[in-house]
């Protein structure tokens, strides 16, 4: 039996790394707060999970390339298609629709969202390396 | 790695704070600047800030992007602008620099404003310093992994 990481790590690997990508645009927002006409962007972060996870199963609407000629279609789960626009709740004047404390919200949940699952993740390591130790 | 993005960006936010706070100080400390003339007058000073990619898109492929424009990475200033608000005028004969009607010109720097958004931009300048110090966690965080 050989141990497979994709296998052994399970969702949390993926869940981390959309994790980091939403401190980004969410900080990002925070810092845009008083931009004339800038709008808050978001991710949708279960839709971009199961399109992740979906594609890791092999079980996706993607391109499969058969051939090595093939051009591979650009399957990065990160790209602009994944980043929506937050529904405004009080548009300032300035067309700027940022509002701070949702912002700030959203990324302190999003930091203890990322702390649980990279407590998950680090806990797969432990025991994989309990497995492999025999401890 | 967009960890240290965060950095990058809530540094941004930072310096663009800092920049709208010194030109607000700038206004409260030339608030009573008098002058004999419209033309050497002290106007208030305003930061114009804009998204970082918005302005790098708007260069390279014109205005027609500006739609498609995908994501910003931070807020930079592109420039400071003097306010058109109409200038003060007194009638102040004494006044060492007073015209030859006896007028003196103030700044049309409006005080309660200025002191409004010095809290905006320093309340702004703070949570950039939050987002910084939850990145810095999350990193340190990241470097323990599986210890």
């Amino acid at each position: 039996m050989n141990i497979s990481f994709s296998n052994a790590l399970g969702i949390h690997e993926q869940a981390l790394e959309l994790r980091t990508k939403r401190a980004e645009v969410l900080a990002n927002n925070i810092a845009n707060a008083d931009t004339p006409g800038f709008k808050a962007r978001d991710i949708d972060f279960h839709a971009l999970l199961k399109q992740q996870t979906q594609g890791m199963a092999g079980d996706s609407l993607e391109l499969s390339a058969t051939n090595g000629k093939h051009l591979p279609v650009n399957q990065d789960p990160f790209s602009s298609d994944g980043l929506l626009y937050r529904l405004p709740s009080q548009p300032s004047i300035d067309g700027n629709t940022v509002d701070s404390q949702t912002e700030k919200a959203e990324f302190m949940k999003n930091t203890l969202d990322y702390q649980s699952s990279f407590q998950f993740l680090s806990s797969r390591f432990k025991s994989l390396s309990n497995a492999i130790k025999g401890e | 790695m967009s960890l240290s993005q965060i950095f990058d960006i809530a540094g941004s936010g930072m310096a663009a704070q800092s920049i709208r706070l010194n030109t607000t100080a700038s206004n409260l400390a030339n608030a009573e600047t008098a002058s004999s003339s419209t033309g050497d007058v002290y106007r208030a000073r305003k930061p114009v800030f804009a998204a970082v990619q918005h302005s790098v898109m708007q260069q390279q492929l014109g205005k027609d992007f500006m739609q498609e424009t995908p994501e910003s990475k931070g807020v930079v200033v592109k420039g400071i602008v003097e306010s058109d608000a109409p200038l003060e005028m007194r009638y102040q004969p004494d006044h060492p620099q007073a015209n030859e009607q006896g007028y003196v010109f103030y700044p049309n720097v409006n005080v309660v404003e200025e002191m409004a958004d010095m809290m905006s931009a320093s309340r702004s300048f703070q949570t950039n310093v939050e987002i910084m110090d939850a990145a810095k966690t999350m990193m340190q965080r990241l470097l323990t992994l599986g210890q």
